[in-house]
């Protein structure tokens, strides 16, 4: 039965059509496998009788051929998202045991087309993260590990937990969400592929914000394939979120395959940062060489602002966040520390509930927003997201199809190596992926290589908007070239 | 613009002026909130009109109600203002229990609505204009009850995201007359509007106003604000009492702080609520969850289009078409329903070039004066608009005098009827059978003999036989047949 927890998403979908297994076998395998990896960490809510009522669900409607998408597939979700009468915390202690009476749209949309929910997974604090080490659950552990070594290292994040468990095949596809690199940078990080799609394409509607105006939901899948049936369900137009956008949503898994011939492929000059690993520069001419050999044309562009992106980024972001965290106070849902006066219990239950990182942000962000910086900091940083925006538009306009830049500036790294004395060396591991955010772009994260110590390495595709179709074709070129990648069991 | 001179105050060294400023919310006339499908209804049990989006959940967005933009646009164009087709909601960030998001999302930089004006109406049928600064839209958070509960505090949400129009004045105010008649104007016109039901006692519409001093034409005094007054007297008396309070402060040789205050009716003064020291940093920045809000001007054009007559175009239609003085005028379209039942009367009249005119009389001085002896408003009127126009109709064509008609009133106002049947059968039409006038003048003038001598010497004596003859026809006889047979039979 491991053999069930093997498998691409679209062959366990291929297999549950001709009956070769039931969705209970394939759910129950995977809920045998989260017990076995509890040591990742990388579930904080497992929901075994809800994930196999779904599985019986789905046996009897793919029995009467009335299955849908994404019939009887086990899914794991970020905590991120709320889901019905099941706990969602955004791994925070001021949500406390916090149980939603609604279901996120993103996750509706996955049951709707027939998923099965494995539990909820683990991430950093209200997203805020590279390494998912702010979770209030704790850390969660990569499947991958430097060879001959014992030491535990990080999924990245914030998605880890997601990353986690569909790297350690703990799940078929999970959900992520991606406001700086949180999809991408973990997907890199654990040899999965990760999409955070164009700004608007998902509604965000009942995921917990991080920085509204950049947050965004999208997989991490063990393919490119998986990643695009996914995306699928995920995508679409939601009346409840404003800034969701009304196109259709195509069908992404028919690009996949399709011929890159003939596309013009963006090397964007300022990501050859200094210092940077020379494996790493190896692997982002190694993917070029084969969307070159695939028949793509290969093209030097520049985008001149790209230095400027991460410290913009971590103005607004912190600035959206710190309104957006303003509603955990204790007054009508979660942790709640009572003071002799409201200010008191607004003091009190955001010092306990909040964790060091979500306190730093909050910080930077009530004070780039305050009377006298505001102009300094957060109109002057929008300036540069417009500036960013303008670089990539110049460089598509000159008929670039996607640009192809390393998804991060290192392999994965052990619990505990980075940040702890400087954040700053912590927020520099988004230096390729937060660009895109700002600019709303869309961008996909493929596996394309290990570095010397045996950990994956990862190439980000990074598409025109609402181009996800082109990101798929290309991100399967890299897939056929590099192969599969996967961990050696250790936990 | 210049604002219009106001009453100047006396102060031991001489005259001070008074300079206001007012920010009025109104609450908009909506089915559902600003940002959430919730109900509006008034007076629900605590906490049954509340939305996940309203109590802030995690995760919820808020969706703008288009019937709000619209009908802000309609009171922006109510105010003849610009209105914008492209503005931005913001979030002003502060923290209070009955504020769930942890901020109020409303409109900074970029209003709705920007610059307009209104004119009011003062004592006398004198007219002031005050300029609009803008209008814009934002949500009214929840309502707090401390009297639940000896130790906790309780939070009703059911108005937590309630639209709410902010309407900003320029400082153009010179006394409370002027303050009071603007909220009174801005309320006719949302009345009129439907935009906003003016209901001050449920909060509807609040006030708050700023005031300074200053020696009439020298440079602006610092001004205070006085937050959240909830009637138009109280507007008056604050205004009073805050500038007396401030030229009382300058004349002892003091500075005005600038600060919010708050008025305390039962004492009929102002006192302070916190200082510029003491005020919120509230962050504001352009709410990332809503895209600005576009419309098009053909979307204007449309509302502007269907919008009702106003007041203003009301009373220049009264007084060219029917000859009503500006003061009559401004008394019957100062409420819409007022205006609604002038206009009722106007309809149900056969003549309304003889008869407008009366109609307008009766209407303010028989009807009002009789509805505010009473208590009673418009709409509770035992009157209808179609009696009143009987009964002036009557009158205009002289079925029965002015004195009689009041009469008339008196009983159709508390038994009812078709006034023209009551005159019919109770016998109150006015005489205007010669003969039968003739037949009193004779009976009277033959049983004072001294009377027509002292009348022949000091003709204006008459009189006293006039009121003879009306009084023995019980005040049906026409005064003019009356008035012309005495002349005549007296010689005089």
């Amino acid at each position: 039965m491991t053999d069930l927890t093997s498998m691409t998403l679209a062959e366990a979908r291929k297999g549950l059509a001709d009956k070769t297994f039931t969705s209970l076998e394939l759910t129950d395998a995977h809920l045998k496998a989260m017990e076995e990896a509890r040591a990742l960490n990388a579930f904080v809510m497992e929901t075994p009788d809800q994930a196999r009522a779904m599985a019986r669900e789905a046996d009897a409607k793919i029995g009467k051929g009335e299955g849908g998408p994404l019939a009887g597939i086990p899914l794991g979700i970020k905590d991120l998202f709320a889901t019905k009468d099941v706990r969602t915390t955004a791994c925070s202690k001021i949500l406390g045991n916090f149980v939603p009476t609604y279901e996120s749209t993103v996750t509706s949309q996955l049951w709707r087309d027939g998923a099965v929910m494995l539990g909820k997974l683990n991430n950093d604090e209200f997203a805020m993260g590279s390494s998912n080490e702010t979770s209030c659950f704790g850390p969660v552990g990569n499947p991958w590990r430097r060879e001959g070594s014992n030491t535990t290292l990080v999924p990245g994040g914030s998605s880890g937990g997601s990353a986690s468990a569909v790297a350690a095949l703990l799940c078929m596809g999970a959900t992520a969400t991606d406001t700086g690199g949180s999809i991408r940078q973990p997907a890199a990080f654990t040899a999965t592929v990760g999409i955070k799609p164009t700004y608007g394409r998902c509604s965000r509607w009942g995921i917990v914000a991080f920085a509204s105006s950049l947050d965004q939901a999208g997989p991490i899948a063990r393919s490119t394939r998986d990643a695009a049936i996914l995306l699928r369900s995920m995508a679409g137009h939601d009346p409840k979120d404003t800034t969701s956008v009304d196109i259709p949503v195509p069908d992404y898994e028919a690009a996949i395959g399709k011929s890159v011939k003939g596309m013009k492929i963006g090397i964007p000059k300022e990501y050859r940062l200094d210092g940077m690993p020379a494996e790493i520069e190896k692997l982002w001419g190694q993917g070029a060489e084969w969307l070159k050999a695939a028949g793509a044309e290969l093209v030097e562009v520049s985008l001149p602002h790209t230095k400027y992106a991460l410290p913009a980024y971590y103005i607004v972001a912190p600035a959206e966040a710190s309104s957006n965290l303003a509603r955990y106070d204790g007054v009508r849902y979660g942790l709640r520390v009572p003071g002799k006066s409201i200010g008191e219990l607004y003091e009190n239950t955001r010092a306990e509930g909040f964790g060091a990182e979500v306190r730093r942000r909050v910080m930077i962000g009530t004070y780039v927003l305050s009377a006298g910086y505001y102009d300094a900091y957060y109109i002057r940083a929008q300036k540069v997201r417009t500036l960013i925006k303008k670089d990539f538009e110049d460089c598509f306009a000159q008929g670039v199809n996607a640009i192809l830049t390393p998804a991060t500036p290192s392999a994965a790294f052990g619990i505990g190596e980075k940040g702890g004395a400087d954040p700053v060396e912590m927020y520099l591991n988004d230096i390729f992926t937060v660009t895109v955010n700002m600019a709303g772009l869309p961008g996909i994260a493929v596996p394309a290589g290990k570095d010397a110590q045996g950990l994956p390495l990862g190439l980000q595709l990074i598409g025109r908007p609402f181009d996800e179709e082109t990101l798929f074709s290309l991100g399967e070129v890299i897939e056929q070239a590099a192969g599969r990648f996967t961990p050696v069991r250790w936990w | 613009m210049t604002a219009t001179s106001g009453k100047l105050m006396k102060g031991a060294t001489g005259d001070w002026e008074v300079v206001i400023g007012m920010e009025i919310h109104a609450q908009v006339t909506s089915k559902s909130k600003l940002f959430s499908g919730a109900s509006t209804a008034f007076g629900g049990d605590p906490n049954t009109h509340v939305s996940l989006v309203d109590v802030a959940m995690p995760g919820m967005l808020p969706v703008i109600n288009e019937e709000c933009v619209r009908q802000a646009v309609r009171t922006g164009l109510g105010l003849n203002a610009k209105i914008n087709l492209r503005s931005v909601f913001d979030r002003k960030n502060y923290f209070y229990p009955d504020l769930p998001q942890g901020y109020q999302i409303s409109q900074y930089k970029d209003p709705i609505v920007g610059e307009g004006e209104v004119t009011v109406e003062l004592d006398g049928g004198k007219t002031a204009t005050v300029g609009i600064e803008r209008l814009h839209i934002e949500q009214d958070p929840g309502k707090m009850l401390h009297d639940q509960s000896p130790s906790l505090s309780y939070i009703d949400y059911n108005r937590c995201g309630v639209a709410l129009m902010e309407i900003v004045s320029k400082p153009d105010i010179r006394d409370a007359e002027q303050a009071k008649a603007y909220v009174t104007k801005l309320r006719s016109i949302m009345r009129y509007l439907g935009t906003c039901d003016g209901d001050m006692e449920k909060g509807s519409l609040r006030a708050d106003v700023n005031v300074s001093v200053r020696k009439p034409g020298g440079p602006l005094g610092t001004r205070c604000e006085i937050k959240n007054i909830n009637s138009i007297s109280f507007i008056g008396q604050a205004v009073e009492a805050e500038a007396r309070r401030q030229i009382e402060i300058i004349e002892d040789g003091g500075v005005i702080e600038q600060e919010t205050r708050r008025f305390d009716p039962d004492k009929g003064e102002t006192r302070s609520m916190r200082s510029k020291e003491e005020a919120h940093d509230y962050r504001y920045f352009p709410d990332p969850d809503l895209l600005p809000l576009e419309f098009s001007q053909a979307f204007v054009d449309e509302l502007k289009a269907a919008l009702p007559e106003l007041p203003d175009q009301k009373k220049a239609r009264f007084i060219a078409d029917l000859g009503l003085s500006p003061y009559d005028a401004s008394v019957l379209v100062a409420e819409r329903e007022s205006a609604a039942f002038y206009e009722g009367v106007l309809e149900a009249l056969a003549d309304r070039a003889r008869d407008g005119k009366l109609a307008a009389n009766w209407v303010i001085n028989e009807l009002f004066g009789r509805l505010n002896k009473e208590g009673r408003d418009i709409s509770s009127s035992p009157v209808s608009a179609s009696q009143l126009a009987s009964i002036v109709a009557l009158i205009g064509e002289g079925t029965i005098s002015g004195k009689i008609a009041k009469d008339l009133f008196e009983i159709v106002w508390s038994e009812g009827g078709d006034p023209r049947e009551l005159v019919e059968s109770r016998g109150m039409k006015q005489v205007t059978d010669l003969g039968a006038i003739e037949k009193v003048v004779d009976e009277i003038i033959a049983a004072n003999p001294d009377k027509v001598a002292q009348a022949k010497a000091k003709p204006q004596l008459a009189g006293w036989f006039v009121g003879q003859v009306m009084k023995s026809s019980g005040g049906k006889a026409n005064p003019q047949a009356v008035n012309d047979l005495l002349k005549s039979k007296l010689g005089i």
